[in-house]
Protein backbone atom coordinates (compact mmCIF):
# COMPACT_ATOMS: atom_id res chain seq x y z
CA UNK A 1 0.00 0.00 0.00
CA UNK A 2 1.33 3.14 -0.74
CA UNK A 3 1.49 6.30 1.94
CA UNK A 4 -1.25 9.04 1.43
CA UNK A 5 -0.72 12.20 0.51
CA UNK A 6 -3.37 13.50 2.60
CA UNK A 7 -0.72 15.28 5.38
CA UNK A 8 -0.01 17.55 2.93
CA UNK A 9 -4.15 18.87 3.64
CA UNK A 10 -4.62 17.64 7.15
CA UNK A 11 -1.56 19.48 8.41
CA UNK A 12 -2.94 22.12 7.37
CA UNK A 13 -6.32 21.31 8.90
CA UNK A 14 -4.71 20.80 12.48
CA UNK A 15 -2.50 23.58 11.88
CA UNK A 16 -4.84 25.92 11.29
CA UNK A 17 -7.70 24.13 13.54
CA UNK A 18 -5.19 25.42 16.08
CA UNK A 19 -5.25 28.99 15.22
CA UNK A 20 -8.78 29.15 14.44
CA UNK A 21 -9.21 27.84 18.20
CA UNK A 22 -7.05 30.29 20.08
CA UNK A 23 -6.70 33.34 17.81
CA UNK A 24 -10.42 33.82 16.09
CA UNK A 25 -12.46 34.34 18.96
CA UNK A 26 -9.22 36.99 20.70
CA UNK A 27 -10.14 38.54 16.94
CA UNK A 28 -13.66 38.40 17.18
CA UNK A 29 -13.74 39.83 20.79
CA UNK A 30 -11.00 42.37 19.90
CA UNK A 31 -12.52 43.29 16.98
CA UNK A 32 -15.84 43.65 19.24
CA UNK A 33 -14.30 45.98 21.76
CA UNK A 34 -13.10 48.12 18.58
CA UNK A 35 -16.66 48.24 17.35
CA UNK A 36 -17.74 49.94 20.55
CA UNK A 37 -14.44 51.88 20.51
CA UNK A 38 -12.63 50.90 23.38
CA UNK A 39 -8.79 50.69 22.77
CA UNK A 40 -9.34 53.40 20.16
CA UNK A 41 -6.05 54.45 20.21
CA UNK A 42 -4.84 51.01 19.61
CA UNK A 43 -7.42 50.41 16.40
CA UNK A 44 -7.08 53.94 14.63
CA UNK A 45 -6.67 53.25 10.97
CA UNK A 46 -3.01 54.40 10.95
CA UNK A 47 -2.15 52.16 13.54
CA UNK A 48 -3.43 48.96 11.69
CA UNK A 49 -2.15 50.05 8.41
CA UNK A 50 1.20 49.99 10.15
CA UNK A 51 0.82 47.07 11.57
CA UNK A 52 -0.03 45.40 8.26
CA UNK A 53 2.60 47.59 6.58
CA UNK A 54 5.37 46.27 8.70
CA UNK A 55 7.20 42.36 7.13
CA UNK A 56 6.29 40.71 10.22
CA UNK A 57 2.71 42.30 10.49
CA UNK A 58 2.20 40.84 6.81
CA UNK A 59 3.86 37.34 7.89
CA UNK A 60 1.39 37.19 10.76
CA UNK A 61 -1.55 38.26 8.99
CA UNK A 62 -0.95 35.49 6.33
CA UNK A 63 -0.03 33.11 8.16
CA UNK A 64 -3.55 33.44 10.24
CA UNK A 65 -5.56 33.82 7.07
CA UNK A 66 -3.52 31.06 5.17
CA UNK A 67 -4.39 28.68 7.92
CA UNK A 68 -7.83 29.35 8.80
CA UNK A 69 -8.70 29.17 5.11
CA UNK A 70 -7.08 25.72 4.48
CA UNK A 71 -8.84 24.50 7.92
CA UNK A 72 -12.28 25.81 6.74
CA UNK A 73 -11.68 24.10 3.19
CA UNK A 74 -10.75 20.67 4.95
CA UNK A 75 -13.55 20.94 7.22
CA UNK A 76 -15.80 21.82 4.49
CA UNK A 77 -14.61 18.42 2.34
CA UNK A 78 -15.04 16.07 5.53
CA UNK A 79 -18.49 18.02 6.57
CA UNK A 80 -19.83 17.35 2.36
CA UNK A 81 -18.65 13.69 3.07
CA UNK A 82 -20.81 13.38 6.43
CA UNK A 83 -23.68 15.10 4.81
CA UNK A 84 -23.65 12.26 2.02
CA UNK A 85 -22.64 13.68 -1.02
CA UNK A 86 -20.21 11.20 -2.50
CA UNK A 87 -17.52 13.12 -4.85
CA UNK A 88 -15.32 13.66 -2.70
CA UNK A 89 -12.30 14.72 -5.96
CA UNK A 90 -15.06 17.87 -7.26
CA UNK A 91 -15.26 18.49 -3.90
CA UNK A 92 -11.57 18.88 -2.20
CA UNK A 93 -10.58 20.51 -6.53
CA UNK A 94 -13.22 23.48 -4.83
CA UNK A 95 -12.84 23.88 -1.95
CA UNK A 96 -9.25 23.66 -2.14
CA UNK A 97 -9.30 25.68 -5.28
CA UNK A 98 -11.27 28.34 -3.07
CA UNK A 99 -8.34 28.15 -0.45
CA UNK A 100 -6.08 28.48 -2.85
CA UNK A 101 -7.69 31.65 -4.42
CA UNK A 102 -8.15 33.12 -1.24
CA UNK A 103 -4.27 32.77 -0.50
CA UNK A 104 -3.27 34.18 -3.62
CA UNK A 105 -5.89 36.91 -3.19
CA UNK A 106 -4.21 37.61 0.38
CA UNK A 107 -0.45 37.57 -1.00
CA UNK A 108 -1.50 40.11 -3.39
CA UNK A 109 -3.46 42.29 -1.01
CA UNK A 110 -0.47 42.39 1.61
CA UNK A 111 2.00 43.17 -1.12
CA UNK A 112 0.39 45.86 -2.14
CA UNK A 113 0.10 48.03 1.14
CA UNK B 1 -35.49 -10.67 42.76
CA UNK B 2 -37.99 -8.78 40.63
CA UNK B 3 -39.12 -10.42 37.50
CA UNK B 4 -40.42 -8.54 34.20
CA UNK B 5 -42.06 -9.55 31.13
CA UNK B 6 -39.58 -8.24 27.95
CA UNK B 7 -40.65 -8.41 24.67
CA UNK B 8 -37.22 -9.41 23.14
CA UNK B 9 -37.32 -8.67 19.20
CA UNK B 10 -34.56 -10.74 17.74
CA UNK B 11 -32.97 -10.40 14.39
CA UNK B 12 -33.21 -13.97 12.28
CA UNK B 13 -31.67 -14.21 8.74
CA UNK B 14 -30.08 -17.95 7.42
CA UNK B 15 -28.52 -16.66 4.58
CA UNK B 16 -28.81 -20.56 3.11
CA UNK B 17 -32.69 -20.52 2.77
CA UNK B 18 -34.02 -17.52 4.42
CA UNK B 19 -34.55 -14.45 1.06
CA UNK B 20 -33.83 -11.50 3.71
CA UNK B 21 -34.01 -11.00 7.62
CA UNK B 22 -37.07 -10.92 9.74
CA UNK B 23 -37.64 -9.85 13.03
CA UNK B 24 -38.86 -12.71 15.66
CA UNK B 25 -40.14 -11.60 19.01
CA UNK B 26 -39.77 -13.88 22.36
CA UNK B 27 -42.11 -13.10 25.52
CA UNK B 28 -39.01 -13.19 27.79
CA UNK B 29 -39.82 -13.22 31.90
CA UNK B 30 -36.22 -11.52 32.89
CA UNK B 31 -34.99 -11.15 36.10
CA UNK B 32 -33.93 -7.40 36.68
CA UNK B 33 -30.43 -8.70 37.48
CA UNK B 34 -29.73 -10.11 34.13
CA UNK B 35 -28.57 -8.68 30.94
CA UNK B 36 -29.09 -9.04 27.33
CA UNK B 37 -27.10 -12.00 26.95
CA UNK B 38 -28.86 -13.97 30.09
CA UNK B 39 -32.28 -12.60 27.87
CA UNK B 40 -31.06 -14.72 24.73
CA UNK B 41 -29.65 -17.60 26.25
CA UNK B 42 -33.26 -17.93 28.46
CA UNK B 43 -34.58 -18.24 24.26
CA UNK B 44 -31.96 -20.32 23.40
CA UNK B 45 -32.83 -23.18 26.80
CA UNK B 46 -36.28 -22.31 26.79
CA UNK B 47 -38.22 -21.64 23.77
CA UNK B 48 -35.91 -21.55 20.51
CA UNK B 49 -32.67 -23.83 20.54
CA UNK B 50 -32.41 -22.65 16.65
CA UNK B 51 -31.44 -19.25 17.86
CA UNK B 52 -27.50 -18.56 16.92
CA UNK B 53 -24.97 -16.36 18.80
CA UNK B 54 -21.94 -15.99 19.64
CA UNK B 55 -20.69 -15.57 23.46
CA UNK B 56 -18.03 -16.63 26.11
CA UNK B 57 -17.19 -15.45 29.13
CA UNK B 58 -20.37 -13.20 30.35
CA UNK B 59 -17.79 -10.69 31.69
CA UNK B 60 -16.42 -8.53 28.97
CA UNK B 61 -13.66 -9.96 28.69
CA UNK B 62 -13.87 -12.52 25.36
CA UNK B 63 -15.70 -9.71 23.20
CA UNK B 64 -17.57 -12.33 21.48
CA UNK B 65 -21.09 -11.22 22.34
CA UNK B 66 -21.17 -7.59 20.77
CA UNK B 67 -24.34 -7.37 19.27
CA UNK B 68 -26.90 -4.10 18.48
CA UNK B 69 -29.13 -3.44 21.16
CA UNK B 70 -31.76 -0.85 20.43
CA UNK B 71 -29.29 0.15 17.24
CA UNK B 72 -26.25 1.14 19.76
CA UNK B 73 -22.90 -1.25 19.46
CA UNK B 74 -22.97 -2.94 22.82
CA UNK B 75 -21.77 -6.36 24.51
CA UNK B 76 -24.48 -8.27 25.49
CA UNK B 77 -23.51 -8.87 28.82
CA UNK B 78 -22.65 -5.79 29.45
CA UNK B 79 -26.29 -4.38 28.68
CA UNK B 80 -28.67 -4.27 31.75
CA UNK B 81 -32.54 -5.33 31.57
CA UNK B 82 -33.06 -2.06 33.96
CA UNK B 83 -31.72 0.35 31.49
CA UNK B 84 -34.01 -0.76 28.86
CA UNK B 85 -37.91 -0.47 28.51
CA UNK B 86 -40.01 -3.47 27.66
CA UNK B 87 -39.09 -3.77 24.20
CA UNK B 88 -35.53 -4.70 23.52
CA UNK B 89 -34.39 -5.24 20.02
CA UNK B 90 -31.26 -7.22 19.20
CA UNK B 91 -29.63 -7.22 15.80
CA UNK B 92 -26.47 -8.52 14.60
CA UNK B 93 -23.25 -5.44 14.56
CA UNK B 94 -23.45 -3.24 12.32
CA UNK B 95 -21.49 -2.96 9.08
CA UNK B 96 -20.45 -7.20 9.02
CA UNK B 97 -22.23 -9.51 6.79
CA UNK B 98 -24.42 -11.62 8.46
CA UNK B 99 -23.21 -15.70 9.13
CA UNK B 100 -26.44 -16.92 11.02
CA UNK B 101 -28.89 -14.96 13.08
CA UNK B 102 -26.90 -12.67 15.10
CA UNK B 103 -23.38 -14.21 14.15
CA UNK B 104 -21.75 -12.06 11.91
CA UNK B 105 -18.61 -12.66 9.53
CA UNK B 106 -15.83 -11.60 10.85
CA UNK B 107 -12.47 -12.10 8.64
CA UNK B 108 -12.80 -8.75 7.09
CA UNK B 109 -11.81 -7.48 10.85
CA UNK B 110 -9.88 -10.51 11.72
CA UNK B 111 -7.34 -9.71 8.13
CA UNK B 112 -6.99 -5.80 8.85
CA UNK B 113 -6.08 -6.48 12.54
CA UNK B 114 -3.02 -9.00 11.56
CA UNK B 115 -1.96 -6.53 8.56
CA UNK B 116 -1.00 -4.31 11.07
CA UNK B 117 1.58 -6.38 12.76
CA UNK B 118 -0.52 -5.65 16.28
CA UNK B 119 2.53 -7.89 18.02
CA UNK B 120 6.16 -6.54 19.75
CA UNK B 121 8.70 -6.64 16.56
CA UNK B 122 11.89 -5.87 19.19
CA UNK B 123 14.46 -3.23 18.02
CA UNK B 124 16.78 -6.03 18.23
CA UNK B 125 17.11 -9.03 19.41
CA UNK B 126 18.45 -9.53 22.64
CA UNK B 127 19.34 -13.23 24.64
CA UNK B 128 17.61 -14.54 27.25
CA UNK B 129 20.48 -14.32 29.21
CA UNK B 130 20.79 -10.87 28.45
CA UNK B 131 18.02 -9.82 31.04
CA UNK B 132 14.41 -8.48 30.98
CA UNK B 133 13.45 -4.90 28.84
CA UNK B 134 12.77 -2.63 31.85
CA UNK B 135 10.02 0.27 31.36
CA UNK B 136 9.23 3.45 33.29
CA UNK B 137 5.51 3.77 34.65
CA UNK B 138 5.80 6.78 32.34
CA UNK B 139 6.86 4.36 29.40
CA UNK B 140 3.79 2.32 30.02
CA UNK B 141 1.39 4.96 30.40
CA UNK B 142 1.86 5.74 26.59
CA UNK B 143 0.29 2.82 25.69
CA UNK B 144 -0.81 0.84 28.52
CA UNK B 145 -4.95 1.91 28.08
CA UNK B 146 -5.14 0.53 24.56
CA UNK B 147 -3.79 -3.24 25.62
CA UNK B 148 -7.32 -3.26 26.96
CA UNK B 149 -8.58 -3.91 23.62
CA UNK B 150 -10.54 -6.75 23.86
CA UNK B 151 -11.28 -7.56 19.40
CA UNK B 152 -14.98 -6.78 20.30
CA UNK B 153 -15.39 -4.92 17.44
CA UNK B 154 -18.12 -2.59 18.72
CA UNK B 155 -15.63 0.54 17.03
CA UNK B 156 -16.32 -1.00 13.76
CA UNK B 157 -19.84 -1.04 13.86
CA UNK B 158 -20.04 2.66 15.52
CA UNK B 159 -18.19 3.86 13.36
CA UNK B 160 -19.90 5.61 9.91
CA UNK B 161 -16.69 6.08 7.86
CA UNK B 162 -16.40 2.08 8.16
CA UNK B 163 -20.02 1.50 6.97
CA UNK B 164 -18.96 3.77 4.20
CA UNK B 165 -15.64 2.71 2.91
CA UNK B 166 -15.21 -0.93 3.75
CA UNK B 167 -11.74 -1.04 3.14
CA UNK B 168 -11.19 1.70 5.92
CA UNK B 169 -8.41 -0.13 8.25
CA UNK B 170 -10.79 0.74 11.02
CA UNK B 171 -10.74 2.48 14.97
CA UNK B 172 -9.79 -1.16 16.06
CA UNK B 173 -6.56 -2.23 14.63
CA UNK B 174 -5.19 1.14 13.65
CA UNK B 175 -5.69 1.76 18.00
CA UNK B 176 -3.39 -1.35 18.45
CA UNK B 177 -1.07 -0.50 15.78
CA UNK B 178 -0.68 2.63 17.92
CA UNK B 179 -0.35 0.38 21.37
CA UNK B 180 2.45 -1.46 19.63
CA UNK B 181 4.43 2.03 17.95
CA UNK B 182 4.35 4.03 21.32
CA UNK B 183 5.89 0.77 23.64
CA UNK B 184 9.47 1.09 24.06
CA UNK B 185 10.39 -2.57 23.58
CA UNK B 186 9.11 -1.85 19.87
CA UNK B 187 10.65 -1.23 16.30
CA UNK B 188 8.22 -2.01 13.98
CA UNK B 189 6.56 1.38 13.58
CA UNK B 190 7.91 1.56 10.18
CA UNK B 191 6.36 -1.81 8.75
CA UNK B 192 3.21 -0.78 10.15
CA UNK B 193 3.34 2.71 8.64
CA UNK B 194 2.86 0.60 5.06
CA UNK B 195 -1.07 -0.06 6.34
CA UNK B 196 -1.14 2.82 8.41
CA UNK B 197 0.02 6.01 6.51
CA UNK B 198 -1.83 4.42 3.96
CA UNK B 199 -5.09 6.44 2.51
CA UNK B 200 -7.01 2.90 3.72
CA UNK B 201 -5.33 3.55 6.89
CA UNK B 202 -5.53 6.59 9.64
CA UNK B 203 -6.55 8.73 6.41
CA UNK B 204 -10.12 7.41 6.12
CA UNK B 205 -10.93 8.56 9.62
CA UNK B 206 -12.80 11.62 9.25
CA UNK B 207 -13.00 12.02 13.85
CA UNK B 208 -16.59 11.34 14.40
CA UNK B 209 -15.61 9.71 17.28
CA UNK B 210 -18.16 7.21 17.72
CA UNK B 211 -15.40 4.59 18.37
CA UNK B 212 -14.34 6.17 21.72
CA UNK B 213 -17.98 6.20 22.77
CA UNK B 214 -19.16 2.64 22.58
CA UNK B 215 -15.89 0.97 23.77
CA UNK B 216 -16.68 -1.32 26.57
CA UNK B 217 -13.20 -1.18 28.10
CA UNK B 218 -12.77 2.56 27.67
CA UNK B 219 -10.21 2.49 25.40
CA UNK B 220 -9.81 6.23 23.09
CA UNK B 221 -9.51 4.83 19.77
CA UNK B 222 -10.52 7.90 18.34
CA UNK B 223 -7.66 9.67 20.25
CA UNK B 224 -4.84 7.07 19.06
CA UNK B 225 -5.66 8.12 15.49
CA UNK B 226 -5.40 11.41 15.77
CA UNK B 227 -1.56 11.20 17.34
CA UNK B 228 -1.22 8.39 14.13
CA UNK B 229 -1.96 11.61 12.17
CA UNK B 230 0.19 13.99 13.44
CA UNK B 231 3.21 11.28 13.48
CA UNK B 232 2.37 10.32 9.84
CA UNK B 233 2.09 13.97 9.12
CA UNK B 234 5.77 14.81 10.69
CA UNK B 235 7.10 11.81 8.98
CA UNK B 236 5.32 13.37 5.33
CA UNK B 237 7.19 16.19 5.56
CA UNK B 238 10.41 15.01 6.61
CA UNK B 239 10.68 12.52 4.03
CA UNK B 240 9.28 15.33 1.49
CA UNK B 241 10.76 18.37 2.18
CA UNK B 242 13.98 17.02 4.52
CA UNK B 243 14.67 13.83 2.72
CA UNK B 244 18.34 13.63 4.07
CA UNK B 245 16.94 13.23 7.27
CA UNK B 246 17.51 9.79 8.54
CA UNK B 247 14.76 8.69 10.43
Amino acid sequence: MAKSNKPIFWGLFAAGGTVTAFVTPALVLITLFAAFGAGMDMFTYEAIHAFAAWWLGKLIIFGVILLSLWHAAHRLRVTAHDFGIRADTVVAYVVYGLAALGTLMTIVYLLRI
Amino acid sequence: MSERQIQLEVLRYNPETDSAPRFQTYAVPCLNEWVVLDALNYVKENLDPTLSYRWSCHMAVCGSCGMMINGEPKLGCKAFIHEYGDSIRVEPLAHFPIERDLVTVVEDFIAKLASVKPYLIPKEDKPVSAGEFKQTPAELMKFKQYTLCINCMLCYAACPQYGLVPEFVGPAALALAHRYNQDSRDGGRDQRQEVVASDEGVWECSFVGACSEVCPKHVDPAGALQQIKVASTIDWYKEHLMPWVKK
